[in-house]
């Protein structure tokens, strides 16, 4: 409980709570439109009226960060989502059946797990077409594999428990058992590890969009705001470096956040 | 060699610091004479490991000592710095700890152990310690000594390295040496033996001795003077005659009776109050066969892979006894007797590789599935482990009432009065339901899980070492509850435990294990008063608290 109240913690859990309220409430923080420019004030340099300055078809940058802050940030949550739900039934399966069930999963972890994410994210999407949905997929099975070692890991230990054989002698059936007992005890660790997850999601979802198979052209993304911003990086170096900023200080946060989460400082 | 050795004085420990500080010792006095042994009793958190730890001022972390003195042989312990603290560690106070198993270097032969210390304070060389070392084993009753100081110290039994941490302890003759709970990890004949060791060192080289222990009766036997501990102060302390006799704190009497050690008489039951809502899926169980439980033959086998090739474990050999209904049958036995494994193999947990097990009259060897499940309305097992055998995850009620959800009995609403009804049975106040295990003490945890076990209203309870993981008096108070549960609702017992201290004082019929056979089998009164057997009869002079009979 200690580790919330370092400085670090604090500034970090204000900026996911101020990043939160962006993705609920864009409409509250933008000061211009996302998708219409105003095509007179293209190449604007950041100034108070455009606060990360415009680019080429005159919209404001800072605007279009805020919007795509939902895609890059619900994509990455989603992401982390799929990894801990297939991780977490994979390990729960392969650590609670155990057995030729537990070798033939285990063995599959091992390969995802030898295989890059991000390369096993580019093997999914360019399979089943490009997207922020599909990056979000394929971001989530690439973190699965570790989620099904830590989840297997769990439920092998609190499957020896006492009181996980008492149940069974007080005639509880094994599924009942599997979801009172061996579930709710297994959570801790893959809270802490999903957390963790969460920031690196983000940084590979806006490295997809980077290379153009996330959200396409003028839907506002993290990722495809520094991509679009690198033709005019000579004459309006902000397009590229803002966004990019935005992405560092944003993983950065959840980062630090998670490990407070963790336990460990 | 008479006067004061150690004198304490108003010693305060604190653990944290501020308004966060645990007070753990609250103004001690007490003095130790040359030559004499002095017991320090209590129970948990009574603070009585804290001093000992503080004498040599090894306090865990955070521990500090934050008043009072501790004057060692004219010197004050708490004053001295560290480097000088040094050589009284070791060379002038030696130290036993409780847990063998952890306390020597696993990498490092025992004899080199031991040496070791030799050489640092006594300034021996490399051959005359190793052989002092290989006489200190001997001396400390380990046979083949020269041998065994080349061993490693997992090729020695816990007992055996008991032996060889007080072979250590004594290595450069102290004047004093603190034993902590020296004994509370192993078996009970090795208790004895290691107890005696340790007496006739301490007589014999005229060392004192502080002995930390849990065990009012070990206290007895071995101390001239006791000192009894509660909330970090010292409620009475005195000689042995005056404590046992003529205790003059109530706290005391208490400990006095419920050491199993010192009473010796078969518990009675007395009422309890019952709710008319425990009404259920609870029978109160009067029909059946006289013989609620039987087993035949039972006999199980582990194979061991250890670093010499797979090894046979007989667990269970050819075992059979018989449980009367509405009786205790208690089994007996050091660890690796088999007790457990019996147990669970009656209950239906193990599979055992051959025998017959009836229940009412029906064979249920070979139940399987549903049947099975059916079969643990009717019996429930308690384990020795608070602890471990509740879901830490689980409020205390949602805990009571899993066999009735797990049986479909009842609407929501009755399952709670069933909960309610059955803390009630186990005298436990109704507003613990809410709780969870951590915020409950041992003795509540264990009442929590009798109450799970009886939610069902089983006829036979399997109760594996029930009461070992807690204090003595809260001891007392769970045997006295499965009385007066076994005379409300007629429940039969199979009762397991190592103590038997603790099977005397609630067994009908007794039955004495060793290496997986049952050795003897009998009548309670009769087994104890004339054991046929000579283990028997061991296992009954184990028993500390002989010199107050």
């Amino acid at each position: 409980m200690r580790s919330f109240l370092k400085p670090g913690a604090i500034v970090s859990a204000i900026v996911v709570l101020l990043f939160v309220a962006i993705v609920a409430a864009p409409q509250l923080f933008a000061t211009h439109d996302a998708l219409e420019g105003v095509a007179v004030d293209k190449f604007h340099a950041p100034s108070l009226t455009y606060l990360f300055g415009t680019d080429n078809l005159g919209r404001d940058i800072y605007s279009r960060v805020i919007y795509g802050a939902y895609l890059s940030l619900v994509s990455a949550a989603a992401a982390v989502g799929v990894g801990v739900v297939i991780g977490g039934l994979v390990g729960l399966l392969s650590g609670f059946i155990g057995g030729a069930l537990d070798f033939v999963l285990m063995r599959v972890v091992d390969v995802l797990i030898a295989v890059p994410g991000i390369l096993l994210a580019l093997i999914v999407v360019a399979s089943i077409g490009f997207g922020t949905w599909s990056v979000a997929l394929g971001v989530g099975i690439g973190a699965a594999g570790a989620f099904a070692r830590i989840m297997r890991s769990q439920v092998v230990r609190i499957r020896n428990e006492e009181y996980v054989e008492a149940a069974r002698t007080l005639g509880v059936r094994w599924p009942a058992i599997m979801f009172t007992h061996v579930l709710p005890n297994s959570a801790r660790p893959m809270i802490a590890l999903a957390a963790l997850e969460l920031g690196s999601a983000i940084l590979s979802v806006s490295a997809l969009s980077f290379l153009g198979f996330g959200a396409q052209p003028p839907t506002p993304e993290w990722g495809s705001l520094v991509s679009s911003g690198r033709d005019f990086v000579a004459i309006a170096p902000w397009l590229s470096i803002l966004p990019g900023v935005v992405i560092l200080v944003a993983v950065l946060a959840v980062n630090r956040l998670s490990r407070a989460i963790g336990g460990d400082k | 060699m008479s006067g004061v050795l150690l004198a304490v004085s108003n010693l305060q420990i604190d653990y944290g610091t501020g308004s966060k500080a645990t007070h753990a010792v609250r103004g001690v006095d007490f003095e130790v004479q040359r030559g004499a042994i002095v017991a320090i009793v209590g129970e948990s958190g009574s603070g009585k490991s804290t001093i000992s730890q503080a004498l040599v001022r090894r306090l865990a972390e955070g521990g500090a000592i934050v008043g009072g003195g501790i004057v060692f042989d004219g010197r004050d312990l708490t004053a001295l710095p560290e480097r000088a603290l040094r050589h009284i560690r070791g060379a002038q106070i030696g130290f036993v700890p409780q847990d063998p198993s952890n306390s020597l270097n696993p990498l490092i032969r025992v004899g080199e152990q031991i040496a070791e210390g030799l050489r640092l304070h006594k300034k021996l060389s490399k051959t005359d310690a190793a052989a002092e070392a290989v006489r200190i084993l001997d001396e400390v009753g380990i046979p083949n000594p020269a041998a065994r100081a080349q061993q490693f110290p997992h090729e020695l039994s816990g007992g055996m390295k008991q032996r060889v941490l007080i072979g250590m302890a004594w290595s450069c003759s102290p004047q004093l040496v603190i034993a902590d709970e020296p004994t509370s990890a192993l078996d009970v004949t090795v208790q004895r033996q290691v107890l005696d060791r340790l007496e006739s060192l301490a007589r014999d080289t005229g060392t004192s001795v502080v002995l930390v222990t849990h065990d009012l009766a070990v206290a007895v036997d071995r101390a001239d003077h006791i000192i009894v501990m509660r909330h970090g102060q010292i409620v009475e302390q005195g000689s042995v005659e005056q404590v046992l006799v003529n205790p003059t704190d109530e706290y005391t009497r208490e400990l006095v009776a419920a050491a199993p050690g010192l009473s010796s008489s078969r518990l009675q039951p007395r009422p309890v109050g019952v709710s008319e809502k425990l009404t259920l899926a609870f029978r109160r169980n009067a029909g059946g066969t006289p013989t609620i439980l039987e087993v035949e033959k039972l006999t199980k086998t582990y194979s061991l892979r250890g670093p010499a090739g797979r090894t046979q474990l007989v667990a269970a050999d050819s075992v059979s006894f018989a449980i009367p209904r509405g009786g205790t049958f208690s089994i007996v036995g050091e660890s690796g007797s088999g007790k457990t494994t019996t147990a669970r193999i009656a209950a239906r947990i193990v599979e055992p590789d051959s025998g017959v097990i009836r229940f009412d009259g029906d064979d249920i060897s070979a139940l399987r599935g549903e049947e099975l499940r059916q079969l643990r309305r009717r019996i429930q097992v308690v384990y020795q482990n608070p602890f471990g055998s509740l879901d830490p995850t689980m409020t205390i009620e949602r805990i009571i009432t899993e066999p009735l959800r797990a049986f479909r009995v009842g609407s929501r609403a009755q399952q709670k009065d069933v909960a309610h009804a059955l803390l009630d049975a186990v005298r436990l106040a109704p507003e613990l339901a809410s709780r969870r295990p951590v915020q409950l003490s041992g003795g509540q945890r264990q009442r929590v899980a009798i109450a799970r076990a009886l939610a069902l209203g089983p006829e036979l309870l399997v109760l594996d070492e029930p009461v070992s993981a807690l204090d003595v008096s809260v001891q007392e108070q769970i045997l006295q509850l499965l009385v007066d549960l076994q005379a409300e609702f007629g429940l039969s017992y199979l009762f397991i435990s190592h103590d038997l201290g603790v099977i005397r004082q609630v067994s009908d019929r007794i039955a004495v294990m060793q290496f997986g056979r049952i050795v003897e089998q009998g009548d309670a009164g009769e087994l104890l008063a004339q054991p046929k057997e000579q283990y028997t009869r061991d296992l009954l002079e184990s028993i500390p608290g002989r010199r107050a009979q």
